[in-house]
């Protein structure tokens, strides 16, 4: 598959050495060039070198996308910091450039879930955060009775 | 009318400054704190604090009952997605969006976010106006019914002062409709003969104008269409 990450951050350039290692061709686009730094981290070897591809440029930028190859694109992923940017670049990719698999990274779970109802894939790590947050505390076992002297006894009083 | 508009910059802030002396109920969304303090010093509870990227804060200001969302913040991905979910989500009747950075405008399409509006074109279609050499002035586009309305000038060496408009090549899919002479207006016939200083409105398909710059240009200088008649 040809896979297009948009926004080469802790997120995006973990997905694309994963993707590139699975033998996956990857291509990234970030505005930043010294992202492209992020994206060797921990490889022996240069992105290039490995048949990586990196382009500078804005995700909302139609010369930039075409130029990172976006027309080809089996997968788009929307992962800059900005939820709107990834939510405006991921609807680019699917009703202009037709790619088959588009996922769009949104922080608000708000309009995670009203955009996933509307039919983008999206993936929201606060909701994820909430939920694990929520069933860690669910799952913890109450204080005992054998708890800090001082408190228990007022508890219990 | 109830109206939210987005963004407290100087658009925003006269707009809202504007809609609110016409009588209307109007809420202004201004995110970044400092801002806000300031006109909130003159427009007072007319203005909100907050990200109106965010639902709960559109939900705040009352979206659900908004007769007309305006978004005029700096940033273009925020007046599309405000738009969106305004019409989407909450059904808002009646939207407009900036578009800050021209290049972006066929985001704005593909979105469905319409009307916007550009200051570049703006300045651009007054620049056609003011400058008379730049031949043919856009008035108008009507982009829904696929037409456009433009204002041509006639000058001293246009290929068609002095004859029939019925004896004029028009393109097809084009239609003069009302000449401009001495201060008054008249709807041509055929057999109005058009005169030098005439402004001639005409009305035609997208993607005619260059042949009409032509007919309507200096006279010899026109390629292809030769004058026939």
């Amino acid at each position: 598959m040809f896979i297009l990450i948009v926004g080469c951050g802790r997120v995006g350039s973990s997905v694309a050495r994963s993707m590139l290692r699975e033998g996956h061709e990857v291509s990234c686009l970030d505005e930043d060039p010294e992202s492209h730094a992020r994206l060797e981290v921990g490889l022996d070897k240069g992105w290039e070198d490995l048949g990586g591809q990196f382009t500078v440029g804005a995700g909302l930028e139609t010369d930039a996308l075409l130029a990172a190859g976006i027309e080809r694109a089996d997968a788009f992923i929307a992962s800059t910091d900005g939820d709107n940017t990834n939510i405006v670049i991921s609807q680019i990719a699917q009703k202009r450039y037709n790619v088959p698999t588009v996922i769009a990274r949104i922080l608000d779970p708000l309009r995670a879930e009203w955009y996933e109802r509307q039919g983008m894939h999206t993936v929201c790590p606060t909701r994820v955060a909430i939920d694990m947050l929520e069933s860690a505390v669910r799952e913890g076992a109450p204080r005992g009775d054998a708890g800090p002297a001082g408190d228990g006894a007022a508890e219990a009083a | 009318m109830y109206i939210i508009v987005v963004g407290a910059g100087k658009v925003g802030w006269n707009l809202g400054r504007e809609l609110l002396e016409k009588g209307h109920e109007v809420t202004v969304i201004e995110s970044n704190r400092r801002r806000y303090l300031t006109v909130e010093q003159e427009l007072e509870h007319s203005v909100s604090y907050g990200d109106a990227s965010e639902l709960w804060v559109l939900e705040r200001a009352g979206i659900q009952r908004a007769d007309m969302v305006i978004a005029v913040t700096g940033d273009d991905e925020d007046n599309m997605l405000i738009c969106q979910v305004a019409r989407e989500k909450y059904e808002v009747g009646r939207i407009i969006a900036r578009v800050n950075n021209p290049r972006n405008k066929p985001h704005f399409e593909l979105l469905g976010i319409k009307p916007y509006v550009s200051a570049t074109d703006l300045i651009l279609r007054l620049l056609e106006h003011e400058v008379p050499d730049y031949g043919l002035v856009h008035l108008l586009d009507l982009q829904e019914e696929q037409l456009e309305i433009i204002e041509m000038l006639l000058g001293k060496d246009c290929g068609v002062t002095g004859r029939r408009v019925g004896d004029l090549e028009m393109p097809e899919g084009s239609l003069l409709i009302s000449v401009l002479r001495d201060g008054k207006g008249f709807v041509p016939g055929p057999d109005t003969v058009l005169e030098v200083g005439d402004e001639v409105l005409a009305v035609l398909d997208p993607g005619h104008e260059e042949q009409l710059k032509e007919l309507f240009g200096p006279a010899g200088g026109g390629r292809g269409n030769g004058a026939g008649g």
